[in-house]
């Protein structure tokens, strides 16, 4: 078992976000999160990570292959984030640094956990721009991420967080900043990768058509708990919970069912 | 059939910053020659992606930008940027809803002052507070609403207060550049259903410029994809969604993540 998440709360000051939440994620699951804005999706991948802002009351179990990661020392967890545990973020504009080129943020996990040695960093920056099939790696290795589209950004945040080769990669709303030509095809990349490399993924998004391209297994999140699991086409077809039926309803009202 | 709104060989171009020091800066052309008619009480998407020059073309509809080439006409009468008092005509006819309602409410403004200032702009004559608590009532809102501020509302209940914004001094034509894509999904549909509603019951022409082919799809008669400035496709909104002609225009259409459920 990869990821067991058991009783999981946070709260900010009296108020409670996330509240007694539990599930797992089993070697090479892909399990998707879904739910409105304010649901206490976002802050329950943020926990995993050890990202949580200092005043978040934390409480509950969160083991990654039968570690406890919460109260684990910082300089403990950081060895996790990022090496064992890797994050794509939903805006590549902000995610990553605007002032250090793509080769160097590309290979920075790898030189943080010391995987590589400084002299094959250029090499390795590289290979890894071809691995997410970025245009001319050569090249592009020595750009800015502004000097690239928006499409090319996230490859470069995928990249960076399979860098280390992670045994659980979380994706937060990675898709939703991007045009849906783009969409498709950074979804065919992290199927592709994921595949390839067997590592288990946590898809999080508010987008029921999007999360039924990558993963099967879905935990429906509302006012910080869970309220319904289940499979996409099990939610689909008899949604259990009144505000699965309400997400459901939305999404047919709001979809285009494809060509005839 | 009346056409409310042409345009004739609509072309703009931006000069970009420059990129080396001596090196002329260099040229991008945002719209190529583009023509195209707004029917009266349709509903029209145009789609295309970023940089396709959909809200450019949006823009030098409403004369909110000048074209480098080409004419833009209203009811027969010719659309040129220039001053606002040139233009008083234009916006009373028109109205706009932007994609990001945390963006385009001014938070010191009251809703009601917000709902108001377009009458005030446009000097409308008749109870100002009146019609406020009426448009706000369109868009299923209170009329408690008018007293209270932005940020004591919700995204949605915000794209509401833009909408009535944009509706309170009866224009004609409503152009929407992507007026859903900032929200929740539950939130998406019923501000889909609200624009429905407006539309039967306000006999409103509307433009919707979108990337959101579910939006076009449930909401648009007509369609008219653009890529890199140019239309490359126009027709009837089922003609295009189920048999489209153009490339581009299939492998948009192709990358559309859908539910997977069989159509009824």
């Amino acid at each position: 078992m990869t990821l067991q998440v058991e009783d999981l709360s946070i709260g900010f000051g009296d108020r409670t976000v996330v509240d007694g939440v539990s599930f797992e994620v089993a070697d090479g699951q892909r399990v998707g999160i879904i739910g409105e804005s304010g649901s206490g999706k976002s802050l329950t991948a943020l926990a995993v990570l050890g990202l949580l802002p200092e005043d978040a009351r934390l409480s509950g179990s969160i083991r990654f292959n039968d570690r406890e990661l919460i109260g684990l020392a910082d300089w403990r967890m950081a060895n996790v984030r990022g090496r064992q545990i890797g994050i794509v973020f939903q805006e590549p504009r902000t995610a990553l640094n605007p002032i250090r080129t793509i080769g160097r943020q590309l290979v920075e996990p790898l030189l943080i956990h010391r995987l590589i040695e400084r002299r094959q960093a250029k090499a390795t920056a590289i290979e890894l721009a071809a691995a997410v099939r970025l245009p001319d790696p050569e090249r592009i290795v020595r750009l800015y991420p502004h000097q690239v589209s928006g499409g090319q950004r996230q490859r470069v945040g995928i990249a960076i967080a399979l860098a280390c080769g992670p045994g659980l990669l979380i994706a937060d709303e990675p898709t939703t900043a991007l045009d849906v030509t783009i969409q498709a095809e950074i979804i065919a990349l992290f199927d592709r990768l994921i595949r390839e490399r067997g590592s288990s993924l946590v898809f999080i998004t508010h987008d029921l058509a999007v999360l039924s391209q990558v993963s099967s297994d879905v935990i429906v999140m509302a006012s910080g708990r869970i309220v319904e699991r289940g499979t996409v086409r099990g939610l689909l077809d008899a949604p259990q919970h009144p505000v699965t039926a309400g997400l459901v309803q939305a999404s047919v009202a709001t979809s285009w069912e494809g060509r005839p | 059939m009346t056409v409310l709104m042409r345009a004739t060989g609509l072309s703009r171009d931006y000069r970009l910053p420059r990129e080396r020091l001596f090196a002329p800066r260099p040229l991008r052309r945002a719209l190529r020659s583009v023509d195209l008619e707004v029917v009266e009480n349709e509903t029209l998407a145009i789609i295309g992606e970023s940089g396709s020059g959909k809200s450019t073309l949006a823009r030098l509809l409403l004369a909110l930008d000048r074209p480098t080439a080409g004419t833009v006409e209203f009811r027969g009468r010719p659309v040129v940027a220039g001053s606002s008092r040139s233009l008083h005509w234009l916006r009373r006819e028109t109205g706009i809803v932007f994609q990001d309602p945390y963006a385009s409410l001014d938070p010191r403004m009251s809703v009601g002052r917000i709902v108001a200032e377009p009458l005030q702009a446009l000097r409308i004559d008749g109870d100002h507070r009146a019609r406020v608590a009426e448009v706000l009532g369109q868009v299923g809102l209170d009329a408690a609403a008018g007293d209270r501020y932005p940020h004591e509302f919700s995204g949605g209940q915000r794209q509401r207060i833009a909408l009535a914004r944009a509706i309170v001094h009866r224009p004609a034509l409503l152009i929407g550049d992507e007026p859903l894509s900032a929200l929740d999904v539950t939130v998406r549909a019923q501000i889909l259903e609200l624009l429905r509603t407006l539309r039967a019951e306000l006999e409103l022409t509307i433009v919707l410029v979108s990337h959101d082919i579910g939006l076009v799809h449930h909401a648009a008669d007509r369609i008219v994809v653009m890529k890199d400035g140019e239309i490359v496709e126009h027709g009837p909104g089922d003609a295009v969604l189920d048999s489209p002609q153009h490339p581009y225009t299939k492998a948009l259409l192709a990358s559309v993540p859908t539910l997977g459920r069989k159509r009824l």
